[in-house]
């Protein structure tokens, strides 16, 4: 029984571990929302994190080893990989740019602002979310503890 | 006469322990809140219950090969949860009702936590004959 409350911290913790690392993504790309490059190949590109749930065949292994609980189902959640955003590139026409191409064109990063705005609210309330069930699970914890007294 | 724990504690050690596994799962839940296709899932506390309740229907394995049936969150007691809004990445989480979820879970554990430490408190006032 107990087990089982300790995975709820293992849960709740690849949960945070998630959101800050989709957060210092959205930081990432905002800090970059204006790095100007003069060529497609070398211009910063919006990346965005894949989540994933942690599939049954790694509980089972854990299972056979005998330190896992529960579940038939996942167990919290991981970043299976971070992509860079194929949204269509930035370009302006700013020839007195030092950076401007022969053209004249400068491609800024395909990153959208409002979009990062709103990811990053998400994240710090998902973040805020799993901190609360991680909180309530140790009341819990603490509360077995003090049975029978 | 010896003192039947599972009689002097009836229900509520089981309870207890189906309200830990269902805040595992919804804990779980509310950590793929952002998972694109994950489904949201929740147990049937009334079946689970009846499940720990009668042991008996657990299958005896007698070979260290034969997998155990039942038990704790069998697959006949976690249930998806049916979706309340379509949404674009086939995400079934809803955070908010998961949360209301999980403080009620959390709400019932300390109900059942309650009734547990009556029954244990019973018990040391009887051996001690107070």
């Amino acid at each position: 029984m107990i087990m089982s409350l300790n995975s709820i911290f293992d849960i709740a913790g690849s949960g945070m571990a998630a959101q800050s690392i989709r957060l210092n993504t959205t930081a990432s790309n905002m800090a970059n929302a204006n790095t100007a490059a003069s060529s497609t190949g070398e211009v910063y590109r919006a990346k965005k994190p894949v989540f994933a749930a942690v599939q049954f065949q790694t509980l089972n292994e854990m299972h056979n080893a005998g330190v896992g609980s529960v579940g038939e189902e996942s167990q919290g959640v991981l970043v299976k990989d971070i992509v860079e955003s194929d949204a269509p590139l930035d370009m302006r026409y700013e020839p007195h740019h030092p950076l401007a191409n022969e053209e004249g064109y400068v491609i800024y990063p395909n990153v959208n602002i409002v979009e990062e705005m709103t990811d990053m609210l998400s994240a710090s309330r998902g973040f805020q979310t799993n901190v609360d069930v991680m909180d309530a699970a140790k009341t819990m914890m603490q509360r077995v503890l003090s049975l029978g007294q | 006469m010896g003192i039947s724990f599972d009689r002097a504690l009836g229900i509520h050690a089981q309870a207890l322990e189906v309200r830990v596994s269902r805040a595992e799962v919804l804990a779980n839940n509310l950590a793929n809140a952002d998972t694109p296709g994950y489904k949201a899932r929740d147990i049937d506390f009334q079946a689970m219950l009846g499940q720990q309740m009668d042991g008996q229907l657990e299958m005896a394995t007698t070979n260290g090969k034969h997998l155990p049936v039942g038990g704790l969150a069998s697959e006949d007691s976690l249930k998806y949860r049916v979706p309340t809004q379509p949404s674009l990445d086939g995400n079934t989480v809803d955070t908010q009702m998961e949360t209301a979820e999980f403080t009620k879970n959390v709400m019932d554990y300390q109900a059942s936590f309650q009734f547990l430490n009556g029954r244990f408190k019973g018990l040391s006032a009887a051996i001690r004959g107070e």
